[in-house]
């Protein structure tokens, strides 16, 4: 028997909401699939599985607030049969660390009194899961044979009630989540702050004329290449390119960057733009805007969440010359680049009008020095001096 | 279409992507994506929207000129009057 956990999505995430589940017991559940949608304070967010096998039990109910961790659903491995699996089942549940609590809802809907002489059938399972959420069984009607009330009965009255209840006040609780984290990084993270000037004439020109021979439709960002010169910089610089665990680095596989994207009614959210090295620059910019249209519509996936090793935040064009970030634990660098102007500019001993941008590092002391950070805003230079290389 | 069309379909275009904007604040001779704050990713879904809806293909060198809403309206009139 397998579980399948809350897991966590991000530093700013401590429990989670459920809303949906995605997939219904007996069904086979492949890696990557997504098997419930979760709120978080900052986003509804798809809940992939990386486990593969049957869904065997639903241990939440829709609408219930459980901490990271907790077991949502069993699953039986593969030629793990439904009888064993029962048996083991008779054992105690897994139970999660705090008891599960419904959300606070409405009052729940005045319970019609059952015909006299005739009380409905109620399965052992929907009974326990109702007691839990503080639902009436004898209020909702039931689908099972002879109108017995399933667990399915019980769990969708519950989500019907999450669903009058969950217009909460998002704006405030990602406002809430985002102090708690940066509070946490500021805390705990030694940050240390690079900036250096790059030269952007070769990365706008070769961007214009890339751009005057496309469609509007394939047409590339700016911040489509300063996302690619990160990703090739960070592989001469490996030591700020993932996590602070343990009381220790962890160096990452790929370069998945967080892109900070800003919502419209405030806040804002970094989730991860995967193997951006690997990538050429019309996938990712097809990656970037259905991954901006996503974030502000609600929809992320968890690996979008959980996986960035670094994030970049991109004031553009109605920000400032420069920002300096706060590291998004428990990653351990944060670049920005700022507004790109035409500012006056020395070379090759001449002065002259340039479109210029301020990168900046934001990094952990203790996982790097300023040293590696000046290769890696040199190298990031660098990269930009070669958009045909990009 | 008259240019008061263009605009209240300009306006649409930038609801969708801007959906707090109320078209009564908006100040048509002063600079759009500040008063919206318009990112260049919103910017180039504002410009995709226009080619979809309206036809018109605005090219990157064209941006300097499109500042403020009545630059846009009047830029993708003229383009329109050019294609009947």
């Amino acid at each position: 028997m397998l579980e399948f956990k809350l897991p966590s999505l991000g530093a700013d995430m401590d429990e989670g909401k459920l809303l949906e589940w995605r997939v219904k017991p007996g069904e086979a559940v492949k890696r990557g699939q997504v098997v419930a949608v979760v709120d978080t304070s900052k986003a509804a967010v798809d809940v992939e599985i990386w486990q593969e096998g049957t869904i065997f039990e639903q241990l939440v109910a829709i609408g219930a607030t459980v901490p990271v961790g907790t077991v949502l659903a069993t699953l039986l491995e593969p030629g793990e049969d439904a009888e064993t699996a029962a048996r083991h089942a008779a054992t105690p549940k897994p139970t999660p660390e705090s008891p599960v609590q419904a959300v606070a809802v409405s009052a729940p809907p005045a319970p019609s009194p059952p015909p006299p002489g005739q009380r409905k059938a109620v399965s052992p399972a929907a009974r326990a899961r109702a007691r839990e959420l503080d639902i009436d069984v004898d209020a909702i009607d039931g689908t099972g044979p002879h109108g017995a009330i399933t667990l399915d009965d019980v769990v969708r009255t519950s989500a019907q009630r999450v669903a009058a209840a969950v217009p909460a006040d998002r704006a405030t609780e990602m406002r809430k989540a985002i102090g708690a984290a940066m509070s946490r990084s500021k805390r705990e993270i030694p940050h240390y702050y690079l900036a250096e000037t790059i030269p952007m004439a070769r990365a706008a020109a070769w961007l214009a004329s890339a751009n005057e021979q496309r469609p509007i439709t394939a047409r590339l960002l700016m911040g489509v290449l300063q996302l690619k010169a990160v990703a090739q910089a960070l592989a001469q610089v490996p030591e700020l390119n993932g996590f602070w665990r343990d009381n220790a680095f962890q160096a990452a596989e790929g370069v998945h960057i967080g892109v900070a994207i800003a919502m419209r009614r405030g806040g804002l959210i970094a989730p991860a733009l995967h193997d951006v090295a690997t990538k050429s620059l019309d996938q990712l910019m097809r990656e970037l805007t259905d991954l901006v249209t996503r974030a502000r519509a609600g929809s992320l996936r968890s690996s979008e969440m959980s996986d960035p090793t670094i994030t970049v935040t991109n004031l553009g064009e109605q920000g400032t010359e420069s920002v300096f970030g706060v590291i998004y634990p428990p990653q351990v660098a944060l670049v920005g680049f700022g507004r790109m102007d035409t500012r006056p500019w020395i070379e090759n001993g001449l002065p002259c009008a340039v479109p210029l941008v301020t990168a900046s590092l934001a990094a952990d002391h203790r996982a790097s020095d300023g040293h590696s950070g000046a290769r890696f805003l040199i190298e990031l230079r660098e990269r930009l001096q070669h958009p045909e290389e990009l | 279409m008259n240019d008061k069309d263009i605009q209240s379909r300009i306006i649409a275009i930038i609801q969708s992507i801007a959906p707090e904007l109320e078209a009564g604040t908006l100040r048509a001779d002063q600079s759009l994506r500040r008063q919206v704050d318009l990112d260049s990713m919103d910017w180039l879904n504002v410009l995709l929207a226009i080619h979809d809806q309206l036809h018109v293909e605005i090219p990157e060198a064209d941006y300097g000129k499109l500042r403020t809403l009545n630059e846009l309206v009047a830029y993708v009139e003229l383009k329109l009057g050019a294609q009947a």
